[in-house]
């Protein structure tokens, strides 16, 4: 439960407010009660005093049944304890309690304390000095006492009694003590509403804290949590919903763009690993289908020039020979799609492909009534490409868009546009050398089709050679070795075993050996030599920045894909339009982007259109 | 040697082998088969063919062994190769192998015609030529070899870099020869792409046969040979100089020119 951010905040936030109150609490007690005591002390004073002027007349005329009258009427108040009057002796004289009256009082008992510690009686103390608190047993209510010395005067030792000599300095003290109850009650109330307040506060705060904690950080965190969970379970079609504008909210609406990246990387590559084991499989399928088509046309043209004089043959079999052709175009575009065929690019310019797709399609898009919009930018700069198999690609979406526009009319719109990406997962390497100079390309060897690193590797009497991705940030690595690779193996140019290890330096994310190329003119490029790392670094490609792209967007307002049908819109054999369609046109399409180093993506809404989003290079590799 | 048929045909599939069959009957040809590898080369040690029609894939093997047993044997047969997996690599390395021919499959009766007639033409000039260097009579020549700074895709098309980046390709003398008079040609259009391997012209022969040129390198058409149009002959009379039919820009000149002979390799 401790774990829990909601529950950490709440504590922490509480901790504080109850220190806080805690000591203001305290505080507040503390200065309330001892002006609750001062206020006691004054008014004691105030009564001794009183006392004291009330009963020297009395005194004078030495009237000790008045002055004990005096005092027992005083000693009658409630939170009068007892109101005594000690002679210079310290015997008691006078008294509110009558059974003391007479009795010796020691110096050292409490009240006498203040003045006789010394070995001389102080004759001025303070009222502060005069006063003392304390208990009669451990159980009882406190006292106040306050003993008020009855200084000597000229009149007393001038007055016809005589009693005291005119020497002495103090006659006498008058020892008051006060309950002190009512302050106790009055502190402890204080004391208890304190304490309730400060209870009352913290699970205040608690709560409200509680609140916010909730609303701004557990819940959205929790969404975030269960998001990445969702995501790292494989669904990455999860976004979060909009969380504001905070940094939750941002770290939300990031999150959102990196599954929806992710999610695109994904399918690229699951697209691209399907494509080349299809194309494997459809080689072989064409080779099959071609032996028996070839049957079927020799038999078929051979029997079509032995029935010249047959008109009625020749007809039905001019229809059988036509058809095994189709058939064989049909197996050859299977194969051309197929075949990891390098395209055969020039230097061409996209709106000019994209006008004569238009053209081509222009029939049957004035006859379903749909309408083309271009925003096309005029300052495009001309990009290597097959142009034949580009057109390709804009005809079939192009068509697409007017299949899925229907006989209702709509607009198909096509733009295009330079953009800037970054290079990583893009750049290639097309010429790579050891140290004298021997090209380490092996045209032989492809990775995804395009010529691969080649570097020998020797561990003791073991030698094999390994195949690097040529595209920088891919890691595509091939490691066809029956040995494995420790410490004392090193990686050498194949052509004069010069070692490619870069001797002070080791992979930062592992620590295996990094090993350099030098690239014709382009600075270096190092990659770790073990197989489970993906350290490349390529600083002359890094210090490029971003690579320049064409993006060309084709859009309808046609009935759109759902979103089952869009993942698979790009899988070959894959058909909505039933009979009419073979299923191998946006497969075909995907081939051709694949092959120019570009890529294709699509964005749908149901009932509102599609966007087909198609990016190619602008330096194209080779 | 022990008289034999004319044409062996090596193909594992044998529908295949019972339609070249019926095909050559067409003109006259006697015909032998092998379903693999390894009966075909018993055969050609034993045997001499005029023309062998072979499959490249094979389950015990390639088509590409086949020649190289021909190479080692020394035996001069034509060899016209055809697969159903018909790439451009294939039909590149059958040509630079020295077939003459490659068809792709599904073929029809006159594309296998076509390339038999050529191969048969082939054989009889490389008879003459046989009998002229026996007999001592140098300079009767029955073909120009391309020249020396020129390059050719087996026997069928040849190319040369000139100094501006662009190539110029055309027919090698030997192909023409194989080909009766020339009635038309029909040419792709400027601006087109071809590529190599692929046939980019295709040219009518008086008897309507027609025969499809495999261009040596990949590029775009920048220029066609406007003489030829008018005059298809010139052709024949200047293969090499004036009868060229399209100048290019490449597209990977120097790894195309791997899978092309130079023509000074001809003249040792």
């Amino acid at each position: 439960m401790f774990q829990k951010i909601g529950i950490r905040l709440i504590i922490a936030v509480a901790f504080t407010a109850i220190v806080i109150i805690g000591v203001f609490a305290y505080f507040n007690v503390e200065s309330h009660s001892t002006g609750l005591i001062q206020e006691v002390e004054r008014h004691a004073n105030q009564l001794s005093e009183t006392v004291i002027s009330s009963t020297r007349f009395d005194m004078m005329l030495n009237q000790r049944e008045r002055i004990q009258e005096i005092i027992n009427t005083i000693g009658q108040q409630q939170q009068i304890r007892d109101v005594r009057i000690l002679n210079k002796e310290g015997i008691i004289t006078y008294s509110s309690e009558p059974s003391i009256i007479n009795q010796m009082v020691d110096k050292n008992a409490e009240a006498c304390y203040a003045c006789h510690t010394a070995d001389e009686p102080l004759e001025n103390i303070s009222i502060t000095d005069r006063t003392r608190i304390f208990k009669l047993h451990p159980d009882s209510t406190r006292y106040i006492g306050i003993i008020t010395p009855i200084n000597n005067d000229k009149s007393c030792w001038e007055a016809h009694c005589h009693a005291h000599p005119s020497d002495q300095k103090v006659l006498g003290v008058l020892d008051i003590t006060i309950s002190l109850d009512d302050v106790d009650r009055n502190i402890i109330k204080s004391e208890i509403e304190i304490v309730v307040f400060a209870i009352v506060a913290i699970i205040a705060v608690g709560f409200i804290i509680g609140f916010f904690v909730r609303r701004w950080v557990v819940s959205p965190v929790n969404d975030l949590l269960n998001g990445t969970q969702q995501v790292s379970m494989g669904n990455l079609n999860y976004s979060i919903k909009d969380m504001g504008e905070d940094e939750i909210g941002k770290l939300g609406q990031s999150f959102n763009n990196m599954t929806k990246k992710l999610a695109e990387a994904r399918m690229q590559l699951f697209q691209s690993d399907k494509m080349a084991s299809l194309g494997r499989l459809a080689a072989g399928v064409a080779h099959e289908i071609n032996n028996p088509l070839t049957g079927v046309l020799t038999y078929s043209s051979f029997l079509l020039k032995r029935t010249k004089d047959n008109p009625e043959f020749q007809e039905d079999l001019k229809v059988i020979v036509r058809e095994t052709m189709r058939s064989r175009e049909i197996v050859k575009s299977l194969l051309d799609f197929a075949r990891q065929s390098v395209p055969k690019k020039s230097n061409a310019d996209i709106n000019e492909i994209i006008n004569k797709s238009i053209e081509v399609v222009e029939n049957q898009l004035s006859m379903n009534k749909v309408k083309v919009e271009k925003q096309i930018s005029a300052e495009l700069p001309r990009i290597t490409v097959d142009a034949n198999q580009i057109q390709q690609v804009f005809i079939n979406l192009l068509v697409n868009a007017s299949d899925a526009i229907g006989k209702n009319g709509g607009t198909i719109t096509i733009s295009t546009k330079k953009i800037s990406l970054s290079p990583f997962g893009i750049a290639q390497i097309k010429k790579a050398s050891c140290p004298k100079r021997h090209s380490l390309i092996d045209p032989e060897y492809k990775i995804d089709g395009i010529p691969a690193l080649k570097v020998k590797v020797v561990s003791g009497k073991n030698s094999g050679i390994i195949h690097l991705d040529p595209i920088y940030g891919k890691h595509r690595n091939h490691f066809d070795l029956d040995f494995e690779i420790d410490t004392s193996t090193d990686f050498v140019c194949p052509e004069c075993n010069l070692s490619l290890v870069q001797k002070d330096k080791s992979c930062p994310k592992c620590g295996s050996k990094i090993l350099s190329f030098e690239i014709n003119g382009q600075g270096v490029y190092e990659v770790c030599s073990s197989k489970n790392s993906n350290y490349e670094k390529w600083d002359f490609v890094d210090s490029s920045g971003l690579s320049d792209f064409i993006e060309i967007k084709i859009s309808d307002t046609g009935s759109g894909i759902s979103n089952e049908d869009l993942s698979k819109i790009f899988d070959p054999f894959f058909s909505t339009k039933g009979q009419k369609g073979t299923g191998l046109g946006l497969a075909v399409i995907w081939g051709i982007i694949d092959n120019h180093n570009g890529t294709i993506t699509v964005d749908s809404e149901v009932g509102k259109g599609t966007t087909f989003t198609t990016r190619l290079p602008l330096t194209q590799q080779r | 040697m022990s008289k034999s048929a004319d044409i062996l045909v090596i193909d594992d599939e044998q529908v295949i082998i019972d339609a070249v069959i019926k095909i050559c009957s067409l003109v006259n040809y006697t015909i032998d088969t092998a379903l693999n590898v390894k009966s075909a080369i018993d055969k050609i040690s034993d045997n001499y063919y005029k023309i062998i029609v072979c499959d490249i894939m094979m389950p015990d093997g390639d088509g590409f062994q086949i020649i190289d047993e021909l190479h080692k044997k020394k035996i001069d047969s034509s060899i016209i190769m055809t697969t159903g997996y018909s790439t451009v690599e294939n039909a590149v390395k059958s040509l630079y192998n020295g077939a003459i021919d490659f068809i792709p499959k599904p073929f029809t009766v006159d594309e296998l015609l076509n390339s038999l007639y050529r191969a048969n033409r082939y054989q009889e000039i490389k008879n003459k030529l046989e009998q002229v260097s026996s007999h001592q009579n140098g300079n009767h020549l029955y073909y120009v070899p391309c020249p020396s700074k020129y390059f050719r895709l087996g026997y069928s098309s040849w190319m040369v870099p000139e100094r501006d980046g662009s190539v110029l390709i055309g027919i090698s003398d030997l192909f023409l020869k194989t080909v009766d008079s020339i009635k038309n040609i029909e040419f792709q259009n400027r601006e087109d792409e071809i590529a190599q391997g692929i046939s980019c012209l295709t040219i009518i022969s008086e008897e309507e046969r027609a025969h499809k040129i495999l261009s040596p390198v990949s590029g775009r058409i920048v220029e066609v040979n406007e003489k030829l149009k008018d005059n298809p002959n010139l052709i024949e009379k200047d293969p090499y100089f004036e009868g060229w039919i399209y100048r290019l820009i490449p597209m990977d000149l120097d790894y195309e020119q791997k899978n092309l002979i130079p023509c000074s390799s001809d003249r040792i």
